[in-house]
C-alpha cells in the first residue's frame, strides 16, 4: 500500500464517518433527553432520501446550481424534522413512562408504518437522485482521484459538528438539552415546559437524520431498505461513543469510518461483522460507550410492569392445559394440511416465544435479539442435512447445542452489560449472524437461503412432523417451565429483582445470567431447527430484526406477568399474521399500529389485561402501613 | 386576615403500595419562614416532592398563590413562584455555573427586581468569578449554595428548601442560615425541611414537626423549642 492510496482511503473513511455522525448525532441527542431509543431514526433518514429525490430535482430544473441543489437538501430535512416533531407530539409524549422495551416496540411500530408508506408513495424500486451540480468532477491527491462530493461530504459533517457545538453551547434551546439530558425531572421545577423541549430535541434529532439520508442521494440508489441498514450502523455509533453523547457519537463514527474503509481491504466479506466486534469490545472494556455515563435514569425499569406471577397450575389451569394438549393431539387427526401446516408453525414459534420469555419475565434480560438463536438452530440444521449430509434426527438434536454454543458465547458479553446497552448488544450479536448469512453466500446460500431441507423418510407426512414437533416443542417448554421453580430459578428471578441484593447474598449473578441465556438460546435453536425441516429451507429472515420483533411481540402480547402468556401471544400472534397477511398489502402497516395500539392501551399484554380485569371485582387491597 | 401563600390541606402520598403520608396540613404566609422538621423518613421530603407536582398525591387543597396546583405539571407550578431546592442539590454537573443559573432563569412577576449574578452573589460570595466554572468541579458546599441561586434564578415567591445544612461543614451551615434570612428579608417565603433545630430554630418563625407521615406538632418556633415533650419524642435521635 502506497501513501497515496493509504490516503484516498481513509478519506472516504472520514466521508462515510461523517454521514455516519450527522445521523448519528439526531439520535444521540434524542435519547439523551428523552431517553428514547428512536428505532425510527432510520426511517427518518429513508424519509429523507426520499424526499431529497423528489423536491431536488424539482429545483434543479429551476436553476442547475449547488445552492439549489443545498436548497432542496434543506428543504428535505426541514420537512423530516417536522414529521420526528410530529412524532413526538403523537406519539412519543404518550410513552416516556412506559419500560424502555415497550418503547424500542412503538417505535419500531413507526418503523413498520413508514416502509409500507414509504412503498405506497415511491413505489417499491430504487430511485437514483441527481448529482450535485459543480461537485460532480474529481479532485486529484497525490495523482489519485477522489470524488468531490466526497470532499463536500467531510465538510458537511464538520460543519454539522460546530453548528450543533454553537447550539448547544451557546444558546438556551443547548443549555436546556444539556441540562435535561442530566436531570429532566429537575429542569421541570426549575419551570421549564418540558413538552416544548421534547418536541424541539425531536425536531433537531429528525432533522439531522433527515439531512443525512437527503446527502446521501448523489451517493447511493434512495431504496426501502435504507432504514434498517442505517439503524444498526447507527444504534453501533452512538453505543459506542456513549449514548447521549455528541461529541462521542463523532470519535465513535471516526473509528468506524476508518475501520469499514481499512477493513474493506483486509476482509471484504465481513466488513460489518468487524464493526459489531468493535462495539462487543468497548462495550466490555468501557460498559457505557466511550464517553457515557452511567444511565442518568437508573432504576427505571426496562420491563413492563408488574412481576411475573408465579401461581402454580390449579385445577382450572390443569384443565384448561389438559384441554390444549387433547386439543392438540386431535389436530392431525381431523384438520386438514393447512390447519396442521398452522399448528406446527405455533407449536415451533410457541417454544421460541416462552424461551424468549424466560428471558425477559424470568432473567430479566430483554434481548432484542432473539431471532438469533432461532435462525443459528435453522440453520444448523439446515447446512448439516443439506451440505454435510446428515440425517434429520442428528441435525434436530445438533441445532439447540449449536444454538446453545453460540447463546454462551454471545452472552458471555452480553450478560455484562444492563438496560438499554444490553438490549443493544443482543441486537447487535443477532446482526453479525445475519451478516454472516446474508454475505457468506457459498454456505448459506446469501438471500435465497438453502432449499431441500427436509425430514427424514418417516416423518414426512404432515401428520407425523406435527407430533414430533409437538413432542419436542412441549417437553421442552415443559422442561423449561420446571427449571423457573428450581433453585437456579429462584437465583436468577432474585438477580432479576435485584441484582445487587442477590449478589450480596451469594449469587453469582453473571454466572447465573450466563447460564439462563444459553439455556434459552438452545430452547429458541431447538425451535429454530424444527421451523427449517417444517418449512423446508432456510433463509435470512429467520434471523432478521423483524423476527425478533414478531417475537417480542408474541411475548408481550401474551403478557409478561404468566408463564402461558407467550404460549396465547405465539398462538394468537401467529394466528393473526396468517389469516390477515394474504388478505393485505399493508401488513406492516397494520402490525405496527397494533404494536403502538398494544403499547398505549395494554401495556401488560391480553394475559395481562385480562387479570386486571379480574383484579377489578376483588375488593381493593388497603396501602401497607398506617398512622401510629 | 390575608388568605396564606401556601396551603394544604389533608395531603396524602403513597410509594406504589407503601402510603408515606397521612393527612398532612400546613400553610405559610407570605415572607414567612415556616420549618417542616422531622427525623430521617419521616415525610419531609415526600411533603415537598408531592407539592412541587414530583409524587403523586391526594389532598383536600393545595393551593399556591391562589391556584389550585394539584393537577399542574411541574413546570406549571414553578412557573407560579414555587421554587423547589432538592435536597440532592441536583445540579448540571455537565454545566457551567452561568449555565446552570440560566436553566432557573425566569422573568420577574408584577414589577418586582429581578435576581441577578450580584444580587446572589451577595448572598454567596462564594459563586462570585465562578461563572465559567464546571459545576462538577465544585465543593459540597459551592454546589450547595448554586442549587439555591439557581432557583431563585427564576425570581420565586416562595421556596421549598429541603435540608440545606445536611452534610455541610458549620460554617458553611452558618451561611446557609444568613442566606435564608437574607431570602426573607427580600419577601420570599421558604418552606425549610430540617432535622437540625438549631439550624431551623434561627431562621425560622413557625414549625410543624412530621413524624411518620403525620404532622405531630404545630406551633411558633418559640414554642416549639419550649416544648421538651415533642422534641424528645420526635426530633431527638
Amino acid at each position: 500500500m502506497d501513501l497515496s492510496f493509504v490516503i484516498i482511503q481513509s478519506l472516504s473513511g472520514l466521508a462515510s464517518a461523517s454521514s455516519l455522525f450527522i445521523i448519528a448525532s439526531g439520535l444521540t441527542i434524542v435519547f439523551g433527553v428523552t431517553r428514547i431509543v428512536n428505532f425510527a431514526h432510520g426511517s427518518l433518514y429513508m424519509l429523507g432520501g426520499y424526499l431529497g429525490v423528489t423536491i431536488v430535482p424539482l429545483l434543479l430544473d429551476v436553476d442547475r446550481s449547488l445552492p439549489m441543489f443545498l436548497l432542496g437538501v434543506l428543504i428535505s430535512a426541514l420537512i423530516v424534522g417536522a414529521v420526528g416533531a410530529l412524532m413526538e407530539i403523537l406519539l412519543l409524549r404518550r410513552i416516556y413512562h412506559v419500560p424502555e422495551l415497550f418503547q424500542l416496540l412503538a417505535t419500531f411500530g413507526v418503523v413498520l408504518i413508514v416502509q409500507d408508506l414509504v412503498i405506497k408513495v415511491w413505489g417499491a424500486v430504487e430511485i437514483p437522485g441527481p448529482r450535485a451540480p459543480s461537485l460532480r468532477h474529481g479532485v486529484f491527491i497525490l495523482d489519485q482521484r477522489f470524488p468531490a462530493y466526497e470532499l463536500f461530504l467531510i465538510a458537511a459533517g464538520l460543519v454539522v459538528l460546530a453548528g450543533l457545538w454553537l447550539l448547544m453551547q451557546k444558546t438556551r434551546f443547548g443549555v436546556l438539552i444539556r441540562a435535561a439530558t442530566q436531570d429532566r425531572e429537575m429542569v421541570a421545577a426549575l419551570g421549564v415546559n418540558q413538552a416544548w423541549l421534547f418536541t424541539g430535541t425531536l425536531f433537531l434529532g429528525a432533522f439531522l437524520a433527515g439531512l443525512g439520508g437527503a446527502l446521501q442521494i448523489p451517493r447511493v440508489a434512495i431504496n426501502t431498505q435504507m432504514d434498517i441498514s442505517i439503524i444498526t450502523e447507527v444504534f453501533v455509533v452512538t453505543v459506542i461513543g456513549g449514548m447521549g453523547s455528541v461529541p462521542g457519537a463523532f470519535i465513535a463514527a471516526l473509528i468506524i469510518g476508518q475501520l469499514q474503509a481499512f477493513g474493506i481491504l483486509i476482509f471484504p466479506k465481513i466488513t460489518l461483522v468487524l464493526v459489531f466486534l468493535l462495539m462487543a469490545v468497548v462495550l466490555v472494556i468501557k460498559p457505557w460507550g466511550l464517553f457515557g455515563k452511567p444511565d442518568a435514569s437508573a432504576g427505571r425499569a426496562i420491563l413492563p410492569e408488574g412481576i411475573l406471577s408465579l401461581k402454580r397450575f390449579g385445577t382450572v389451569d390443569n384443565l384448561v392445559a389438559g384441554v390444549a394438549i387433547a386439543v392438540l393431539l386431535a389436530l392431525p387427526v381431523f384438520g386438514d394440511n393447512y390447519m396442521i401446516k398452522v399448528g406446527i408453525e405455533v407449536l415451533v414459534l410457541a417454544l421460541a416465544a416462552f424461551s424468549l420469555h424466560f428471558l425477559i419475565g424470568v432473567g430479566g434480560i430483554v434481548s432484542f435479539g432473539h431471532a438469533a438463536y432461532f435462525g443459528i438452530g435453522a440453520y444448523a440444521a439446515g447446512l448439516l442435512v443439506t451440505r454435510l449430509g446428515f440425517a434429520m434426527e442428528p441435525a434436530l438434536i445438533l441445532a439447540p447445542l449449536i444454538a446453545g454454543a453460540f447463546a454462551a458465547l454471545f452472552g458471555y458479553f452480553i450478560v455484562r452489560l444492563s438496560g438499554i446497552y444490553l438490549a443493544m448488544l443482543t441486537l447487535a450479536f443477532a446482526q453479525i449472524v445475519y451478516a454472516v448469512c446474508f454475505q457468506w453466500v457459498d454456505l448459506t446460500g446469501g438471500d435465497n437461503g438453502v432449499v431441500g431441507v427436509w425430514p427424514s423418510g418417516w416423518a414426512t407426512s404432515r401428520q407425523v412432523y406435527f407430533y414430533l414437533v409437538l413432542a419436542f416443542t412441549l417437553s421442552a417448554i415443559i422442561a423449561l417451565r420446571h427449571a423457573i421453580y428450581t433453585p437456579f430459578g429462584y437465583a436468577l428471578r432474585a438477580a432479576r429483582d435485584s441484582a445487587t441484593r442477590a449478589d450480596a447474598i451469594g449469587i453469582d449473578v453473571r454466572r447465573i445470567r450466563w447460564f439462563a441465556f444459553t439455556l434459552s438460546g438452545a430452547a429458541a435453536g431447538l425451535a429454530g431447527g424444527l421451523y427449517s425441516f417444517s418449512k423446508g429451507s432456510i433463509d435470512p429472515t429467520m434471523i432478521s430484526i423483524p423476527m425478533s420483533v414478531d417475537f417480542l411481540v408474541m411475548v408481550l402480547l401474551g403478557g409478561i406477568q404468566t408463564v402461558m402468556g407467550p404460549l396465547v401471544g405465539a398462538a394468537a400472534f401467529h394466528s393473526i399474521k396468517d389469516f390477515f397477511m394474504p388478505l393485505t398489502d399493508f401488513w406492516r402497516m397494520f402490525l405496527g399500529a397494533s404494536i403502538i395500539l398494544m403499547v398505549l392501551v395494554f401495556p401488560r399484554g391480553i394475559a395481562g389485561a385480562a387479570s386486571l380485569l379480574t383484579d377489578r371485582f376483588k375488593p381493593n387491597p388497603k396501602p401497607l402501613g398506617l398512622p401510629a | 386576615m390575608t388568605e396564606p401563600l401556601l396551603t394544604i390541606r389533608n395531603l396524602s402520598a403513597a410509594y406504589g403500595m407503601a402510603s408515606v403520608l397521612f393527612d398532612v396540613s400546613l400553610e405559610a404566609r407570605r415572607g414567612e419562614v415556616v420549618a417542616l422538621m422531622g427525623r430521617n423518613g419521616a415525610g419531609k421530603t415526600t411533603t415537598l416532592k408531592a407539592i412541587i407536582g414530583m409524587v403523586e398525591a391526594k389532598a383536600e387543597a393545595l393551593s399556591f398563590s391562589g391556584h389550585d396546583i394539584r393537577k399542574l405539571p411541574s413546570y406549571r407550578i414553578a412557573r407560579l413562584g414555587l421554587g423547589y431546592v432538592p435536597e440532592e442539590r441536583r445540579i448540571f454537573t455537565d454545566l457551567t455555573v452561568q449555565e446552570n443559573l440560566d436553566v432557573g432563569r425566569r422573568p420577574a412577576r408584577d414589577g418586582r427586581e429581578a435576581w441577578t449574578l450580584e444580587r446572589l452573589c451577595a448572598i454567596f460570595p462564594n459563586l462570585a468569578e465562578m461563572e465559567g466554572r464546571r459545576a462538577s468541579a465544585m465543593s459540597g458546599g459551592e454546589q450547595q449554595m448554586l442549587t439555591i441561586a439557581r432557583t431563585l434564578m427564576g425570581n420565586p415567591d416562595m421556596v421549598l428548601l429541603d435540608e440545606p445544612s445536611e452534610g455541610l461543614a458549620p460554617v458553611i451551615v452558618e451561611q446557609m442560615a444568613e442566606a435564608v434570612v437574607a431570602m426573607k428579608a427580600t419577601g420570599i417565603a421558604v418552606l425549610l425541611c430540617e432535622q437540625n433545630l438549631h439550624f431551623a430554630a434561627a431562621v425560622s418563625d413557625r414549625a410543624y414537626v412530621i413524624e411518620k407521615g403525620a404532622i405531630r406538632f404545630s406551633g411558633t418556633m418559640v414554642e416549639l423549642e419550649a416544648n421538651d415533650e415533642v422534641r424528645e419524642a420526635y426530633l431527638t435521635v
